[in-house]
């Protein structure tokens, strides 16, 4: 599909997808994920800011895929979450090093930096963001 | 400003339809609207034309002019109008403005969607681009995952169970069998549907809408127009269109959707109707879950019970509010440009006492409810048989 294959498009979100870097809005200090170029709440008023997800969090739903979109046929069944970051923003990423029937709403959870699918064709390997569970919660 | 009426209605058998391709769809529902609507092609003054992927599934883009030729009635203006799912609601809603301004006096309003010449594999990756393709689908997502993630929550907050999502598909597939235009008319069983393959858990086979061919067609006029011919028009009472946030993710709640809630509201309030004036209603059920978050959202069920109410057969056909009549998305098939027009002919055929085995008895006040995506858009219209 021509909107995954391109490399710029790949490169573009790296500082996203590998380094969780994003903005924040200094005016009301709401976190978001990914970065925003204004604040919806203070719109005119934004004063916009760099800043680094914690990637920590905690999973407010959950599902386990059995049919997989193409690039992720070999990884069924995997589970994907929504996460509520301890700052504030919400993403969707898959849990790694859980088993399917562990995984419950309210656990906490952290980023790590995985591969993520590949492309079958042209041989593109897409790395960024999983989440897995906390063993001793740190605060 | 003056009323806007339905005066015509048509749609395609809906199914995997081998043998015709996206101009043979929507020139077959154009014909058959126009002749329900007495009138001729040069009366016709503009067409908004519903289909969220032409593109992807047929190698198809200028859909637009595609519907003008394919029904001859170039050189009017012809638009497309995508909103993924809510292709077809959102023309219907184009089409409404467009007549309501006083801009035209007659247009026609319509959806298709050819699905089936693609694999399904693709077709599921065209359907994820409903979602947000760089920070929902990049990471693994399918557009059931995220219906399924509000499942699960909606599971666990209300004690929504898998049963009273089954019952879901139970209910519009015994609806869908008395319609002849369905996909899949026959019936379910709970047992089928539970034993089921797993999609994305806690949703499973027959949990989800299927991939269709179709087309769908209404003919909507001024009032001036509709009151010169001989038979009886229906009025569109309310009207609403309403976004939230792309991602699923980003949105307040995960057991609601915000667009559907807000849109019903206003469309209610221009109608100057509540949900217990509503004799039937088609709203959204891409899935199951998405119908009982419907019945919560529009306000037909309290906040955590639409699971409930819909296992103790509260919109069963007939029953205290008729939900799906035409089998829904689920039964009559989903062919997403289409199905929100689709939604307005079923429920044009039932307030003209036309329904035949799935007739709502004395159905005078309907509800269509069409949402793009996991809820990024949301389209509500209200017809009427009286209008003031
Ligand atoms: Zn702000």
């Amino acid at each position: 599909m021509p909107h995954r294959k391109s490399l710029a498009s790949i490169w573009r979100r790296i500082p996203q997808r590998y380094r969780g870097e994003s903005t924040m809005c200094l005016n009301c200090g709401r976190h978001f994920f990914p970065p925003r170029h204004f604040c919806p709440y203070c719109r005119r008023k934004s004063k916009i800011a760099p800043y680094t997800i914690s990637g920590r969090g905690k999973v407010m739903s959950y599902t386990v895929v059995h049919v997989a979109q193409e690039g992720f046929e070999r990884q069924v069944p995997y589970v994907i979450a929504i996460v509520e970051l301890e700052e504030g923003p919400k993403l969707t990423a898959q849990l790694c090093a859980v088993e399917p029937e562990d995984v419950r709403i309210g656990m906490p959870v952290e980023m790590s930096f995985r591969r993520i699918s590949e492309d079958k064709d042209d041989g593109i390997i897409h790395y960024g963001y999983k989440f897995s569970p906390i063993l001793s919660p740190k605060k | 400003m003056g009323n806007v009426a339905v005066i015509g209605a048509g749609m395609t058998k809906f199914g995997e339809l081998w043998d015709k391709g996206l101009e043979d769809l929507i020139a077959e529902a154009g014909a058959k609207a126009v002749n329900d609507a007495n009138i001729d092609g040069e009366d016709i003054q503009a067409i908004y034309g519903g289909n969220m992927s032409a593109g992807r599934f047929i190698g198809q883009e200028h859909i637009g002019a595609l519907i003008a030729d394919a029904i001859g009635l170039t050189p009017i203006p012809s638009t497309r109008v995508e909103a993924a799912c809510a292709s077809g609601g959102l023309a219907l809603r184009e089409a409404y403005l467009a007549v309501k301004s006083g801009t035209y006096d007659v247009v026609v309003a319509g959806g298709v969607e050819k699905m089936t010449d693609v694999y399904s594999e693709q077709v599921t990756q065209t359907l994820g681009g409903a979602g947000d393709q760089q920070w929902e689908v990049f990471n693994g997502v399918t557009f059931p995952s995220l219906y399924a993630m509000m499942a699960r929550r909606h599971m666990h907050d209300y004690g929504t169970t898998e049963e009273q999502m089954a019952a879901v598909a139970v209910k519009n597939h015994s609806n869908g069998s008395k319609n002849p235009y369905a996909q899949f008319p026959f019936k379910v069983t709970l047992e089928q549907v539970m034993s089921s393959s797993k999609v994305a858990e806690p949703l499973k086979l027959l949990d989800c809408s299927p991939i269709t061919d179709g087309a769908a067609v209404v003919i909507l006029a001024s009032e001036k127009f509709a009151r010169k011919l001989p038979q009886e028009p229906i009025w569109i009472i309310g009207s609403a269109h309403t976004t939230d946030t792309l991602a699923l993710h980003d949105r307040k709640s995960l057991t609601s959707i915000e667009a559907t809630r807000l849109a019903g509201r206003q469309a209610m309030k221009q109608a100057g109707v509540t949900p217990k004036d509503i004799d039937l209603a088609e709203v959204h059920d891409c899935f199951t879950i998405a119908e009982i978050m419907a019945m919560e959202d529009l306000g037909f069920s309290k906040r955590g019970e639409g699971g409930k109410d819909v296992e103790s057969g509260k919109f069963n056909l007939n029953s205290e509010l008729s939900v799906n009549t035409s089998g829904g998305l689920k039964s009559c098939g989903h062919p997403v440009g289409a199905t929100g027009i689709k939604q307005a002919v079923e429920v044009t055929w039932q307030l003209r006492g036309e329904a035949g085995k799935r007739q709502v008895d004395d159905a005078k006040v309907g509800l269509t409810h069409n949402v793009g995506g996991s809820g990024a858009t949301a389209v509500v219209h209200i017809f009427s048989k009286e209008v003031d």
